[in-house]
């Protein structure tokens, strides 16, 4: 990293940056000011259409919503929600690539292989791929478990369970190339050396590798709680825009539903908002973390 | 004393497990890749055996007909010319926009630079899906005003993809940028390159690799996308990608699953193919990115 050189005036960086800049601060910063100015006025479908004025409403929009008991269902399923699906990834996708370091080339391969198709696999084909194994009348997942039809997306644990099965299986492999990479980058001979002194495999985890992986897992346990937080599409199409009765929308669906089914933009945005300022603060947390690693930014 | 000790060590440490890791790790493949091979397998029975309430893992009887009903009824090869013309805006543009700032944050020294970093950082955080209702309104004003990309268009998808794939390609490409020496610039000056020749005839090539790992996520974020697709595109069905198209077989009464399967087919193997294909720079490119 050097000083301005003579090769380059002052301008330049910015030069480089300016394209960036144009698209992020049109599409990004403007919209989520616009989401916020939204959150704050009176704005359905007579306002869009220009019939009526819009009107400030101030927090009215945040009353409504907090004074609501389906808002605090919907946000307490979508936290535990994300944070089964962050543990069972991390789980998943930690156990495999520890598995992937203790096997030969060719099955190595295969996993990885099919791990890469999971993850390949767009999130709206996973979903129809996974509600259709578990159909109660054609899939096949019924039939060997013996389940007769039994219907996933009736019950509302069944219906998140599911969705979290599909969720887990096209988002672990993302956890598991990563983590492999780090062990891989671990030298050899420090692993040696424990297994020499006598320590156990949980030891050697535990002690050795934990620790040196500590910053990749940080970025997939971040990576992962952004992700899953956000959840839509394997919700939407899974159980059918939220489930029967709403019970299994999350945040993001919930948000949906308010503003383009039921033309209530402003509380949708004000959902928005909360969602927001949620990420932020994991972000928050996320950037401590690097801090404290010492990671230069 | 160290390696020959190993080396005598090493296979009775590992041995005894080993086998059992093996087959363990090719039956949790064969249950990871299920899941694709019904897909296929679904696609290509015939409808009375899709249907059929003892479904077997097999087909002896192949047939075209759900792939025939995709692309004679639906439209679908325009669908797939849709996604696959956002997507590759999308990929192309964020990879030069991305390159650029990527080398702006790592070989300059200037104000705010710390600042913009975290900018990035915390705009990958942002939850695409709520900026959903102020983009559609964006996208409306801006039809009126330039109609080519207003709503109902191709790019009311590819200008809000471009805008959330970028902040992760900046700080993916980061490290890969970093990684090529300063003294290899200095050379290149020395030699009378300009700054914009060795931008692109030998920074460019150079981060080539770092480009393609990016690309790989920016093009599946854009062609996974359902949400602004179903937003944005409302009654120009001729402008619809993949993921709306593959919703028509859902029907209330009875799901055309044959249908369903053949169009998730068509929809994931161009992706599958194009991960083969980068598989390698992908781990090593995530590798990288993420030691860095």
């Amino acid at each position: 990293m050097r000083p301005p050189s003579r090769h380059g005036s002052r301008w330049t960086p910015w030069l480089y940056l300016a394209p960036a800049l144009v698209v992020l601060v049109g599409l990004l910063v403007y919209p989520i000011y616009q989401l916020g100015l939204i959150s704050f006025l009176e704005y359905t479908q007579a306002q869009v259409s220009g019939g009526e004025p819009t009107s400030f409403k101030g927090l009215a929009n945040y009353a409504e919503l907090f004074g609501d008991g389906q808002f605090w269902q919907v946000l307490l399923a979508t936290v535990v929600f994300a944070a089964a699906c962050v543990l069972c990834t991390l789980l998943a996708g930690c156990s495999t690539a520890v598995l992937l370091t203790r096997i030969r080339a060719v099955p190595r391969l295969a996993l990885m292989l099919a791990a890469l198709g999971a993850w390949a696999t767009p999130a709206i084909t996973g979903s129809t791929v996974w509600v259709f194994l578990f159909d109660p009348d054609f899939g096949p997942v019924n039939r060997v478990l013996g389940l007769g039809d039994f219907s996933w997306t009736y019950g509302r644990y069944s219906a998140f369970a599911l969705v979290l099965l599909e969720v887990v299986w096209c988002s672990f492999p993302f956890v598991m190339v990563t983590v492999y990479a780090g062990i891989r980058a671990i030298p050899g001979e420090v692993l040696e050396a424990a297994a020499m002194d006598g320590a156990s495999q949980w030891r050697i985890w535990r002690s050795v590798m934990a620790p040196m992986l500590r910053p990749i897992l940080v970025v997939v346990t971040i990576q992962s709680v952004i992700w899953d937080f956000k959840v839509f599409t394997q919700i939407y199409v899974m159980t059918n825009g939220g489930g029967i009765a709403g019970q299994n929308l999350v945040l993001n669906v919930y948000a949906y539903q308010k503003a383009f089914a039921s033309s209530q933009y402003s509380l949708g945005s004000a959902i928005g908002i909360v969602m927001l300022l949620i990420l932020l603060a994991v972000t928050l947390v996320y950037l401590r973390l690097l801090r404290r690693q010492g990671e230069e930014l | 004393m160290g390696t020959a000790r190993t080396s005598v060590r090493r296979p009775r440490i590992r041995r005894p497990g080993r086998l059992a890791a093996e087959a363990g790790a090719l039956l949790l493949a064969a249950a990871v890749a299920f899941p694709l091979y019904w897909m296929v397998l679904s696609a290509f029975k015939p409808a009375g055996e899709v249907q059929s309430t003892e479904p077997v893992p097999w087909t002896l009887h192949p047939s075209l007909d759900a792939f025939r009903r995709v692309f004679q009824q639906q439209d679908f090869g325009r669908y797939f010319l849709n996604s696959l013309f956002v997507a590759g805006v999308v990929v192309i543009a964020s990879a030069l926009i991305a390159f650029l700032a990527a080398t702006a944050v790592t070989r300059f020294r200037f104000r705010f630079r710390t600042t913009l970093m975290i900018m990035f950082l915390v705009a990958q955080m942002v939850p695409v899906e709520a900026l959903t209702i102020p983009l559609f309104f964006l996208m409306r004003d801006v039809g009126d005003a330039v109609p080519g990309i207003g709503l109902n268009t191709l790019g009311s998808l590819i200008l809000p993809h471009l805008a959330f794939s970028l902040p992760f390609a900046i700080w993916m490409l980061r490290g890969f940028v970093r990684a090529v020496p300063e003294a290899l610039e200095e050379a290149a000056y020395l030699d009378g390159a300009s700054r914009a020749r060795f931008l692109w005839q030998i920074l460019f090539p150079l981060v080539f690799p770092g480009l393609v790992a990016t690309s790989v996520f920016s093009f599946i974020s854009t062609w996974n996308d359902f949400l602004f697709a179903k937003s944005f595109i409302i009654s120009a069905t001729e402008n619809s990608t993949l993921p709306m198209a593959l919703l028509v077989f859902f029907k209330p009464d009875e799901n055309d699953w044959g249908g369903i399967m053949a169009a998730s087919t068509v929809m994931t193997v161009p992706v599958l193919v194009f991960f083969v294909l980068v598989q390698r720079r992908l781990v090593s490119g995530l590798g990288g990115a993420v030691k860095d």
